[in-house]
Formats: structure tokens, C-alpha cells, sequence
């Protein structure tokens, strides 16, 4: 029998990750605890070592390796840089929060770089084994991290919810692909699209759709979506806010992979099938997010509800089925990944030792007490309304042409405006309470250098590539039709 | 009815009728056990199936290692089943209804009309002489390498997050100290008194 070499050079970034990871939990345990530091700072490396890897690499062409179990293609690379740099920003925002709560330990930044490595297979999975190893990855490295803070119960009753909750959710999308392997005799999606066209064609395709029911439950549950969303308030609340910001960013970009790896890559035949569950999804994320994150009074579990809400505006470019529907769709990902580290980096930034900026109180008269960091929320928060001319206004428009212009769908258009309406309230009352209302302490914001130049980093690019979208949006738009 | 048939009913059926015990049953050390039997059939079945390596491991991992392990834990901690069984009653008409529509719709999909064999062909028998984990192993270190190499790191995230949340220090946590142990000396484990003997009375 003969045994091909598999081509290994594609998959470069991932092994240097796992060795790299591998390698800074060995280092961690000769770290004494005050010089942690060291442990945070090689994992800011090797994030930098797999921009770098990744970049060189990039490469047009769909490359297939691993008896095709793995797939590496431009819509993978773009999702992994902007993984990278997700994450990047995270473990900066989160030094200063764990070491004020004496949780700032290796193994947060070990199993921040194991769930990297979840994101990567699942972004490159072609085959449902690869894709389902990837979610595992992923999740147990965040259960794990919400669990982490043992002293506080919410963050031991959120890691219960997430894990049990998770846990049903890949048991559904295992089902689901159970039943599709049941018919296709096939993991591996490339197959498995073929014959499911023939099953459309052939107008035979119940098992498929009843497969693929299960399959949307199990990635509505990872991203969030209602009636699938229970979860999400929950557990970004509960959990501390350094792992909140991991949560609500790059797992979402991997989230829109697995989508498009699923619905796109192995069953677009049955568009029509999915594309209708997607608009119920849609819809109903739309609305629960929007209204009910109008009475929340904590910021966390607002942007909780706000996170729902743009989950629901990130799948309808993806029911139009089309190229350029999925380009905006990735758009939406990538801009919302920006935002949302943004909105938690402001929390943490204004949280001190023994107390959580997770109020929408404390923001009351932020302007008197920063103004510059009151107006780099206030880009963060017009941004979320969708105003123009910040990123999120052109993420919501890109979905919404995408919508209007697939014809038939125009009532779903205007659903949308209209609960985006609704949500511009909530975030505008933030902007309320940080220009117009007293502060009700006048402690100055008080931060490291490193911090400060994150943020503000971080929301000057929420401005820029607002100013000029046509790079990111010319970069989606080549990526998926590659 | 040939053999087989008669052995996948009668396993099936436990198989069925245990899970559904494992469920109902007050006892919660019961429970486990009736999920060893749910475990030790599904191994039969899948026996029937030529599944061979598979139903081994099965028997082995979970029957022998897991369900072990489970035990413990059930016999460790001190569960009050009254609590756990609190608004069963207000949730039961709501569950049952959604069970059964869940049932109706499998067996709808799952049943004869889509994967009868006139639908799929029944897979060819293997010869007496086919080695089933060597097939395995064939394609599991060649085909599967990667997803294989992503379940070793799976294992390794597990073991990295079970000692992040169990292993911390805890103030007032009484522990042995060895190397103070062995190196005590006489003087500091026995105390000789000198006193005069006592005089019978």
C-alpha cells in the first residue's frame, strides 16, 4: 500500500501554533509568578510569528492537504489574520484585569493560544471530523478560561451554563452530522456537496434537510442567535471581563466560517432549504437583541443583547446565497470583531481593582473625567448604531445591499433598518449619559500606557476603516470568489 | 429470523430499556449502572455491525474506565435527587410534547422510506480473516493524521484546564510536609521522663 506525504507546508501556521503553545506552557512553569509578564509576552510573539507565517503564505489558490480533512483558501487566511489580530488585542487589554483580580496566570494565555488553534482548524476545516475537532478545541479552552475565576461564583455558574449549554449544542450538530453521513457515506464537504446537488436534483433530499437542521442549531448556538441565545448574556456577564472580550470577538469570525464551511461549502444546493431557517434566525436575533438590550442596565449584558442583534445582521448577507452576499457577510464579522473589543476594552479600561465599570452609571459624565477616552467610546458606540461614517455603518450597509438586491427580500431589508432603529436607542443613551449627565465619581481614568494605546488604537481603526472602507470590502470581495 | 436478528432485538430492546431507566430510577449509583448496561449493548450491537475494534474500546474506556470513575464521583458527592427533581412535574407536559414531536419527525425521517435498502444497498459482508483494527489503523495515522493530531491537543487543553481550575493553594488547607517528616530526629518524636518509681500504697 502506498502512503502519500501529505503537504504539509500549508499547514505551517497551525503546527507552528501548537508547537509555540506547546513550548510557552513548558516556559510557564519556571516563571515565577512576578515575572509572569514573561509568559504574556511570548504569547504576543508567536501571535506576531503567525501574522507573519500566514501573511507570506497568503496564497490565491485552494490548497488541499491531509487526505483533504484540510483546506486552505483566501477566505481562511483573511478570517485568520483577522483571528490574530483579535486576539492580540485581547491579551493586551487583558494584563492589567487579571493581575488587579490575581488571576493573571499562564495558563490564561496557554489556552488563549490552544482556542487560536481551535479557530484555525475550524476556519481551514474541509471535512466534519476536522470541523467538529476545531469547535471542541475552541470551546474547552473557553470554558476553561470562564472557569478560571475561582473565587467568584458568577464565573463558576456562567462556565456551568456555557458548558452544559455547549455540550447539548455539539451533541445536535453531531447528530445532524451523523444523519448527512448516514446518507453520504462521506465526511469530507467537497463530497458531500456533490451529492447532495444530485439528491436536490433528484428532488431526494429529506435526510439532508433534516441533517442540516441540526447542523444550524449547533453554529446558531455558537454564534449566538435567538431562540439559541440563551447563554450569551449569561455568560458574558458571569465570566470576568478579560475573557468576555475573547468571547464576544474572534469566536464569532470562526463562528462565520463554520457557516460558510457548512452551509456554503458542503450543502449549497439546498439554499433554498436553509435559506428561509436563516430568516427566521435572522429576524428573531434582530428583534430579541434590539429590545430587550434596551432595558439592560449592565454594559456587559447590553452588549450581550447588542451581540445577538449583529449575529442576526451578520446571517443575512449569508441567506442571499450569493458571492458577494458572503463577501459583506465577512465584512460584518471582521467590523463586528473590531467594535465589540472595543466596547469590552472600554469596560476594562475604566474597571480598577475590586471594581467592575460594567454599569451603565459609570459612564454617567465620562467627558469630565476623559474626554478623549469619552470620544473613543462614543466612536465605538456610533459605530454599533450603524452611523455613518464609522465601520459599522458600512458593515450594515454592505449586508443590507446584499439583501435588497437579491430580489424578493425587500421586506427583510426594511425589518432591519427598522430593529436597527430600535437599537441605535440604547447605545445613543450611552453617549447621553457620558456627555450630558454629572459624574458620580471624578476619579480620574487611570490606565498603562499600553492600555490607553489600544484603545484608542483600537477605536481610531473603527474610524479609519470607516473613513475608507473599500480595502477591508475589496479584501472580503476577492477572498470568497477566490 | 437468523441469529443476528434475534441478538439485535434482544440488545436493542435492553439497550432501550435501560437507557430509559437510567433516567427514571431514584438511585442515582442505579442510574450509573443501568448506563453501564445501556454502554455494554450498544457494544453488542455494534459487534453485530463487524465493528469489532470499536466494541472492544467501548467496553474497555467507558465500561471500565469511565463508568468507574463515575461512580466515585456519584458515591462522593452527596446529591439530594429531591432537588434535582423539583418542577419535573410543571416541565412534564411541555418535555413530553416536545419529546414526541422530536420522535415522531426521527422516525419519520429515519424510518424504512429514506433508509430502507432498497434506498442504500446493505453493505458487503467482510471475510472471517478481515482484521478490522488493522483497517483502522491503517488509515488513522495516514488518512485521519490531522483530526487525530487535533484530538491529542484536545486531550492536552483538558488536562492543562482541570489542573488551571483544581490546583491552587487554599489558606488553612492541612498537607503533609515529607522532607520535614524523615528528617526528624529522636529527641524531637520521643520525650524521656525521669521520675521516681511510685511506691505501692
Amino acid at each position: 500500500m502506498k502512503y502519500e506525504l501529505p503537504n504539509i507546508a500549508l499547514a505551517t501556521p497551525e503546527i507552528t501554533l501548537l508547537c509555540l503553545a506547546c513550548l510557552i506552557l513548558v516556559v510557564d512553569l519556571f516563571v515565577k509568578q512576578e515575572n509572569r509578564v514573561v509568559t504574556y509576552t511570548l504569547s504576543l510573539l508567536s501571535l506576531a510569528v503567525l501574522f507573519v507565517l500566514t501573511l507570506t503564505s497568503f496564497t490565491q489558490k485552494t490548497g488541499f492537504a491531509f487526505n483533504n480533512t484540510f483546506v486552505r483558501d483566501a477566505m481562511g487566511d483573511v478570517l485568520k489574520l483577522g483571528v490574530y489580530l483579535a486576539i492580540f488585542m485581547v491579551f493586551i487589554y487583558s494584563k492589567d484585569y487579571l493581575r488587579q483580580r490575581d488571576i493573571f496566570k499562564g495558563e490564561f494565555y496557554v489556552l488563549g493560544l490552544f482556542g487560536v488553534l481551535g479557530m484555525m482548524v475550524l476556519i481551514s476545516a474541509h471535512n466534519f471530523l476536522t470541523l467538529y475537532m476545531g469547535l471542541e478545541l475552541l470551546s474547552l479552552s473557553l470554558y476553561a478560561m470562564v472557569a478560571m475565576q475561582r473565587d467568584s461564583v458568577n464565573a463558576s455558574e456562567s462556565a456551568m451554563k456555557y458548558f452544559i449549554l455547549g455540550a447539548i449544542a455539539s451533541g445536535m450538530l453531531l447528530y445532524g452530522m451523523s444523519m448527512i453521513y448516514g446518507v453520504t457515506g462521506s465526511l469530507d464537504l467537497a463530497q458531500i456537496s456533490t451529492k447532495a446537488a444530485a439528491a436536490a436534483a433528484a428532488s431526494n433530499k429529506m435526510i439532508f434537510v433534516f441533517g442540516m437542521v441540526f447542523l444550524i442549531v449547533g453554529v446558531a448556538f455558537k454564534l449566538g442567535a435567538v431562540p439559541f441565545h440563551m447563554w450569551v448574556p449569561d455568560v458574558y456577564h458571569g465570566a470576568p471581563t478579560s475573557v468576555t472580550v475573547y468571547i464576544a470577538s474572534a469566536p464569532k469570525i470562526a463562528a462565520f466560517a463554520m457557516l460558510m464551511r457548512l452551509l456554503v461549502d458542503g450543502l449549497i444546493s439546498l439554499q433554498g432549504q436553509w435559506q428561509s431557517i436563516l430568516i427566521i434566525l435572522a429576524i428573531s436575533s434582530m428583534a430579541v437583541g434590539n429590545i430587550i438590550a434596551i432595558a439592560q442596565m449592565n454594559l456587559k449584558r447590553m452588549l450581550a443583547y447588542s451581540a445577538i442583534s449583529h449575529i442576526g445582521f451578520l446571517m443575512l448577507g449569508v441567506l442571499t446565497g450569493k458571492e458577494s452576499g458572503f463577501a459583506a457577510s465577512m465584512f460584518y464579522a471582521l467590523a463586528y470583531a473590531l467594535m465589540s473589543l472595543g466596547g469590552f476594552g472600554m469596560i476594562i479600561l475604566l474597571s480598577r481593582r475590586g471594581f467592575e465599570a460594567d454599569n451603565l452609571n459609570d459612564y454617567k459624565g465620562l467627558n469630565e473625567r476623559s474626554p478623549w477616552f469619552a470620544l473613543m467610546m462614543l466612536i465605538l458606540m456610533f459605530s454599533m448604531a450603524g452611523v455613518p461614517p464609522f465601520l459599522g455603518f458600512w458593515a450594515k450597509l454592505s449586508v443590507l445591499k446584499e439583501v435588497v438586491s437579491s430580489g424578493g427580500l425587500i421586506w427583510l431589508a426594511i425589518l432591519s433598518v427598522v430593529f436597527s432603529i430600535i437599537g441605535a436607542f440604547y447605545y445613543l443613551r450611552i453617549i447621553k449619559l457620558m456627555y450630558f449627565d454629572q459624574p458620580e465619581n471624578t476619579q480620574p481614568v487611570e490606565a498603562d500606557l499600553d492600555m490607553r494605546l489600544a484603545i484608542s488604537t483600537n477605536s481610531l481603526a473603527v474610524l479609519g476603516l470607516g473613513l475608507f472602507p473599500g480595502a477591508l470590502m475589496a479584501l472580503c470581495l476577492a477572498a470568497i470568489t477566490a | 429470523m437468523g441469529v443476528e436478528k434475534v441478538l439485535f432485538y434482544i440488545f436493542a430492546a435492553m439497550m432501550v430499556i435501560s437507557a430509559t431507566m437510567v433516567i427514571t430510577v431514584r438511585n442515582p449509583i442505579r442510574a450509573a449502572l443501568f448506563l453501564v448496561l445501556t454502554f455494554f449493548s450498544s457494544a453488542v450491537l455494534w459487534m453485530l455491525l463487524e465493528a469489532e475494534f470499536l466494541a472492544i474500546v467501548l467496553v474497555l474506556v467507558y465500561v471500565g474506565a469511565v463508568m468507574v470513575l463515575f461512580l466515585f464521583v456519584v458515591m462522593m458527592l452527596d446529591i439530594n435527587m429531591d432537588r434535582l427533581k423539583e418542577g419535573f412535574i410543571r416541565y412534564l407536559p411541555f418535555g413530553v410534547l416536545i419529546a414526541l414531536l422530536m420522535v415522531g419527525m426521527i422516525i419519520y425521517v429515519v424510518g424504512p422510506g429514506n433508509f430502507g435498502l432498497d434506498k442504500i444497498a446493505e453493505p458487503a459482508r467482510h471475510a472471517a480473516d478481515y482484521n478490522n483494527t488493522k483497517a483502522l489503523g491503517m488509515v488513522l495515522y495516514t488518512d485521519y493524521v490531522y483530526p487525530f493530531e487535533i484530538a491529542a491537543v484536545l486531550l492536552l487543553v483538558a488536562i492543562v484546564a482541570a489542573i488551571a481550575l483544581t490546583m491552587r493553594r487554599r489558606e488553612g488547607t492541612k498537607y503533609q510536609k515529607p522532607e520535614q517528616q524523615i528528617s526528624v530526629n529522636r529527641n524531637e518524636r520521643v520525650r524521656l521522663v525521669k521520675m521516681s518509681a511510685e511506691q505501692k500504697k
